[in-house]
């Protein structure tokens, strides 16, 4: 069945786009991102225009962490102070990263530049996980052999300590605020929520559990995800609610069923699972910028430099 | 004699002597939610004061025209390693559709010098002053337009595809696709004989989006910051409805 989108001004087939949704809210559920860095190629794959895709990407993204964050607050597994913290670091990042990201819009090449940081960070994290669930999967097999103790480094010496019961950690308030501003600014130039870089700075970089670690990170996606939905309404005009409904059906659905998968995995397999799906999407990008494209130039809108 | 005489006469006022006189199987298409294309028939007589002059075959050229917009083509070029956008030309005005249907090969219908002159070829249609002087090859954006606009479907050239009838009755179809920008959309007919326009006619089809389409886009500009309101509202409702409806599932 076909669907006429009236922004991004394409048809498209109805059953694909309700099947892509679902797909990335099973993803969202299960690992806490919000699923725009799989979503948003997708889309551009399936013909939508690139501006169209990426706002409208962001009211799916709401949708389904949503629904994910009301599963999750159900078995508790939310730390709603953490989240906060992190929230208020997010948004300031954010504000400075549209700054930031117009400056280099000016000096033209962000394409390239969103590309390599998606590159770069997708490879660095994927790499750096799937490494260390790896570890952590042949230690379990290992009768006997004790699990590792929390060091107690610079993140514990830090003044403004506050009691996270939820995570079971009493840390400084600093360490959280500077990850959320940092993927604040990353979130707002990539064009996501930013879900695949908050979760495993939460797990590696606070110490937070696994399972907590979920819930937590898309609490915070929601808010960091409506603000730029609000900001792509109002200054490009971009947010097609027709395709957002057609994938939002599909990502709402999508993440209950991915939120009951995650809760019935060990958190190690769920980390490689993750550290794996970043890393293919690191590698297609790679991909993408090294071999020689089939069609070397592209079509823009004119009128604008 | 007198013969020789009454055919130098049609020669020189061959304008009068052929007329169009066209009809439209729709003079405006509504794209609805479900629009998935739309076909357009257009069909007309030739009306002569005398009887056809002699000569070449009577031929006919159909064309619809998009509204024209400016269009920047990007080229990628090998960088570091890396494929980069660098140059970039920008296309003064290009038809965001435009399909040319003719009775016999294009090249057997219109000469080069009436091409030039109507502008009915793809090419002679689309509007470009010039790339800057540091831009190599810059008329290989305008053929990448070209290209990257027919493989979509949204250029088309349909050789032979008007069907003429005894040198009087003409008809052709030509098929919208289904990702259709809105606007006033031009068809122009041509009737030629030995390359030649004997003379030409020209109307609109109004394209436009109807119904929730044509809502939606007009509260996206008006109101923006009650549209994306209003996404906000749908998400988190929606989110909150498969919460629940998945609760009580599992009861």
């Amino acid at each position: 069945m076909q669907i006429y989108l009236p922004i991004a001004e394409v048809s498209v087939n109805a059953f694909l786009l309700l099947g892509l949704g679902g797909i990335v809210g099973i993803l969202s559920g299960m690992f806490g991102v919000g699923g725009g860095f799989l979503m948003t190629p997708l889309l551009f794959f399936i013909g939508i225009p690139p501006a169209v895709a990426v706002a409208t990407e962001a009211v799916q993204i709401v949708a389904s962490s949503f629904s994910g964050v009301l599963a999750h607050l159900r078995r508790k597994s939310v730390d709603l102070k953490m989240g906060t913290v992190l929230l208020v670091g997010g948004l300031i990042g954010a504000a400075i990263g549209v700054v930031l990201f117009n400056y280099l819009k000016s000096l033209g090449q962000v394409d390239l530049l969103v590309k390599l940081c998606y590159v770069v960070f997708l490879g660095i994290i994927g790499g750096l996980m799937f490494i260390e669930s790896w570890r952590a999967i042949r230690r379990s097999k290992v009768p006997g052999s004790r699990p590792v103790r929390r060091k107690h480094g610079l993140v514990h010496a830090l003044p403004l300590k506050m009691k996270f019961r939820v995570s079971g950690l009493y840390i400084s308030v600093i360490p959280p605020l500077i990850i959320g501003l940092c993927v604040g600014i990353l979130a707002a130039i990539m064009g996501v929520g930013g879900g695949f870089i908050m979760v495993p700075a939460m797990i590696y970089l606070l110490g937070m559990p696994t399972k907590v670690v979920i819930g937590t990170s898309l609490f915070q996606i929601i808010f960091v995800t409506a603000f730029t939905t609000m900001l792509h309404a109002t200054t490009n005009f971009t947010v097609d609610i027709v395709l957002a409904v057609l994938l939002l059906i599909g990502g709402v659905i999508g993440a209950q069923i991915g939120t009951r998968i995650g809760v019935k995995m060990k958190a190690e397999n769920l980390r490689i699972l993750l550290a794996m799906m970043v890393l293919l999407v690191c590698g297609k990008l790679a991909f993408d910028l090294l071999v020689m494209p089939s069609e070397l130039y592209s079509l823009g809108t004119g009128g604008d430099h | 004699m007198l013969r020789l005489i009454a055919a130098l006469f049609l020669l020189v006022t061959p304008l009068s002597a052929e007329e169009i006189v066209l009809g439209l199987s729709r003079d405006e298409v509504a794209i609805t939610a479900n629009f998935n294309g739309s076909e357009v028939m257009i069909f007309g007589a030739i009306k002569r004061d005398a009887p056809a002059p002699v000569g070449g075959p009577l031929e006919v050229i159909i064309t619809l025209a998009g509204p024209l917009e400016p269009v920047l083509v990007r080229r990628k070029e090998r960088v570091l390693g890396i494929w980069v956008n660098t140059d970039a030309v920008e296309v003064d005005a290009a038809p965001s559709f435009y399909a040319v249907a003719t009775s016999a090969p294009m090249r057997d219908v219109l000469t080069s010098v009436e091409d030039l002159r109507y502008g009915i070829s793809i090419p002679r249609v689309i509007r470009s002053v010039g790339a800057p002087d540091t831009v190599r090859n810059s008329e290989t954006f305008t053929q990448a337009l070209i290209r990257i606009r027919a493989g979509s479907e949204h250029y088309q050239v349909l050789d032979s595809a008007v069907d003429i009838e005894e040198e009087t009755l003409f008809r052709g179809q030509i098929t919208l696709p289904a990702a259709l920008t809105e606007g006033d959309y031009t068809a122009h007919i041509y009737i030629t004989r030995d390359g030649v326009v004997v003379d030409d006619y020209e109307t609109n089809i109004a394209v436009y989006k109807a119904g929730l389409e044509r809502w939606l886009y007009e509260m996206s500009r008006n109101q923006p910051f009650f549209y994306g309101l209003m996404s906000l509202a749908i998400a988190i409702s929606a989110g909150w409805l498969a919460s629940a409806a998945f609760r009580i599932f599992q009861r």
